[in-house]
């Protein structure tokens, strides 16, 4: 696979605050990239950098092997899909997938030709006359896809395109995307900060938080082998212990030893730990090492979601055994359900489940640091 | 979209809405009934067309410049002339006013404030002291002759034509084409800028494709907010224009001023069916360029 944008050491300021801070990154030819992070991540200035809506303050933007840090949006064969589709209210939907040939003054009857492609790509065959005005949010959505594809862009840029839709519509967007991608072979850089519609369509995945990238992966990569308690947390549920890495797949948690599949590590190093609430195995007390007491069961669905206490740590489980509140379980651990990180900036601030939310653990430590 | 919005409406707005309309009726709409009224009776208040009939078949003697003396119908002949000193003082309010606004709505959020309070701030002036000042920058003696005579340029003669007549109106008006084009372009959503930009176009492209024709409506009440006004001006013309332009305001304020009620009100009756014609006319337009001409 070829690059087409490469990003090196790019760091970007608004008012001397720093928003990007020395991101490299390498995006291949008919690549499904997924740029995930928290709100203020840098995700989407990242994204501006490569449409040409804002210039790098240091580094540089690499476009098929020429530097192109300074051409603006117009001269780069790049298209953008905008959050708010920033569709032309004053024209119809033929004019508005229209609107890039015509700028290029291509003939008539070849716009004619190409609208009718790009429509019937997006499933919009009947509505070349509607007003944009006129059309649903997720036609509004297929509209400005269309438009953004008619120019045959390298690569198609999408900020949240699907944030505005209701659950099901983005499931089913989630699907087209993924097949337009493949069927035109553009390279898509996907912005978003739900980690489920990353996981189902990207790729790659780029996860990144306070401006600075976290991890690059396939989404099972990333699932699997979270390197710090960040992406950890922010991809699905996880419980984050703190733990001690006797030696090569031996690692000592709660003042438990445990089997692992993890190695490389220093002798003694202590490491974050990361067991996943779908991989525990509730048995009873006198078949596991860990004991606690269940203090919450929600159903949901597939399987209740059950917080244990721990010895004062909230885990969370995912069973589909109903389990009583107030019951004392034994957690058990395959070595296939450990993953261990090494010590990072986020070691202590996520994966316990006394809240779901930092603005829970404001609340009940104000004024406080969150620990 | 706003259709919808009147159908919601609740009573409680209507309610609240009260005394406006009460307002509305009593000092819009009444006064223009009156002026109907008058304009179709005579003295006696009997009905008549007489009014409306002498505005257009009334005729005098006027002399041409080679002394030869030819009739023309009177108020036709001043109605074209104040449309005319109108219409050329709103397209150079418009040429002027959008690049303005234009400018303004990209400038930084704190000079945008002082650029608006700029523009502003002649209109908290009173309207007559205002004419009165550019009579004496343009008169024979005024400032401006003194500067071109330091300039060694020689003296024009402005007070008293119709490029002084217009550079009046144009200074009293430009305000009113400003702010409503300056106020939908600032309500422009940015992101379809960028998506103009994105699809390929230059800063004249994005100009020509996207902010002009979203403009459009700014644009259409900017001609309307100085069209009007400029159409009816009397006092421009008597103080700039030494009374040589005499204009359909002029000739509805001395029909007045002679206690010519009916005659007067008449004229003004004219003169806003003639309005709401053209700005019928106008605003269909722009719809059907704007929105392709369908559901509308």
């Amino acid at each position: 696979m070829d690059k087409i944008i490469e990003l090196r050491h790019i760091s970007k300021a608004f008012d001397g605050e720093t928003v990007l801070d020395d991101i490299s990154l390498d995006i291949h030819d008919n690549e499904f990239v997924t740029l995930l992070g928290p709100s203020g991540c840098g995700k989407t200035t990242t994204l501006r950098i490569i449409g040409g809506f804002e210039y790098p303050d240091k580094g540089e933007v690499v476009f098929m092997g020429n530097k192109i840090n300074d051409l603006p949006p117009h001269k780069r064969n790049v298209n953008t899909v905008f959050q708010k589709y920033a569709l032309f209210p004053h024209l119809s939907v033929f004019e508005n997938v229209a609107f890039p040939l015509r700028e290029k003054k291509v003939p008539k009857d070849e716009i004619k030709v190409k609208v009718q492609e790009m429509l019937d790509l997006v499933m919009l065959s009947g509505f070349a006359n509607r007003r944009v005005t006129s059309l649903s949010g997720g036609q509004q959505q297929r509209v400005a896809i269309a438009r953004a594809l008619v120019n045959n862009p390298k690569i198609l840029l999408l900020d949240e395109p699907l944030g505005a839709l209701d659950l099901k519509l983005r499931k089913d967007m989630q699907v087209e995307l993924k097949k337009i991608q493949k069927s035109t072979g553009i390279t898509f850089v996907f912005v978003t900060h739900d980690q489920e519609e990353a996981l189902s369509m990207s790729d790659t995945i780029v996860v990144m938080s306070e401006g600075k990238i976290q991890q690059i992966g396939s989404p099972t990569d990333i699932y699997n082998e979270p390197v710090n308690a960040f992406v950890a947390d922010f991809i699905g549920e996880s419980n984050i212990l703190d733990g001690i890495m006797l030696e090569d797949r031996r690692v000592k948690i709660d003042g438990h030893v445990f089997d692992c599949l993890d190695a490389g590590f220093a002798k003694n190093e202590e490491v974050d730990v990361v067991i996943r609430p779908e991989d525990v195995d509730i048995v009873s007390e006198d078949r596991a090492a860990l004991l606690g007491t269940v203090t919450s069961v929600t159903f949901l669905g597939v399987h209740y979601e059950i917080i244990v206490d721990v010895q004062g740590f909230k885990w969370m489980i995912q069973t589909t055994d109903f389990v009583d509140v107030g019951k004392r379980i034994g957690i058990k651990l395959d070595p296939d359900a450990i993953h261990i990180m090494k010590k990072s900036k986020y070691s202590g601030k996520f994966g316990d489940y006394s809240s779901f939310s930092d603005e829970m653990d404001e609340l009940s430590n104000p004024g406080g640091e969150i620990e | 979209m706003y259709r919808e919005k009147t159908k919601l409406m609740s009573n409680g707005s209507r309610t609240a809405l009260a005394p406006y309309s009460v307002w509305a009726a009593l000092f819009i709409v009444v006064p223009m009934l009156f002026i109907a009224y008058y304009a179709f009776t005579d003295n006696n208040f009997n009905f008549t067309f007489d009014n409306i009939s002498r505005f257009f078949t009334s005729v005098s003697n006027i002399k041409n410049e080679d002394g030869s003396v030819s009739e023309v119908h009177t108020y036709l002949l001043i109605l074209r002339r104040s449309a005319k000193l109108a219409v050329i003082s709103t397209i150079i309010c418009l040429l002027i006013g959008y690049p303005l606004a234009y400018r303004i709505s990209r400038a930084k959020k704190s000079s945008q404030k002082t650029m608006m309070t700029l523009i502003m701030i002649p209109m908290w002036m009173n309207f007559l002291i205002r004419t009165y000042a550019w009579m004496t920058i343009l008169q024979d003696s005024g400032i401006f002759n003194n500067i071109l005579k330091a300039l060694g340029l020689g003296t024009v003669s402005i007070i008293g034509t119709e490029t002084a007549v217009i550079i009046g109106m144009v200074y009293d008006y430009l305000p009113y084409m400003v702010l409503p084009i300056y106020s939908v372009m600032l309500k422009m959503d940015k992101s379809l800028i960028e998506a103009a930009q994105d699809l390929g176009c230059g800063s004249f492209s994005v100009l020509k494709r996207v902010i002009f024709p979203l403009s459009l409506p700014g644009v259409l009440s900017g001609i309307t907010m100085v069209l009007i006004p400029s159409i009816s001006t009397f006092y421009i013309s008597q103080k700039l224009g030494n009374g040589k332009f005499f204009l359909i305001g002029d000739a509805i304020e001395g029909q007045y001023v002679a206690n010519n009620l009916h005659f007067a009100a008449a004229m003004a009756f004219i003169l806003m069916v003639m309005l709401l014609v053209f700005m019928a006319l106008v605003k269909y337009l722009t719809g059907h360029y704007l929105y392709g001409g369908e559901n509308k």
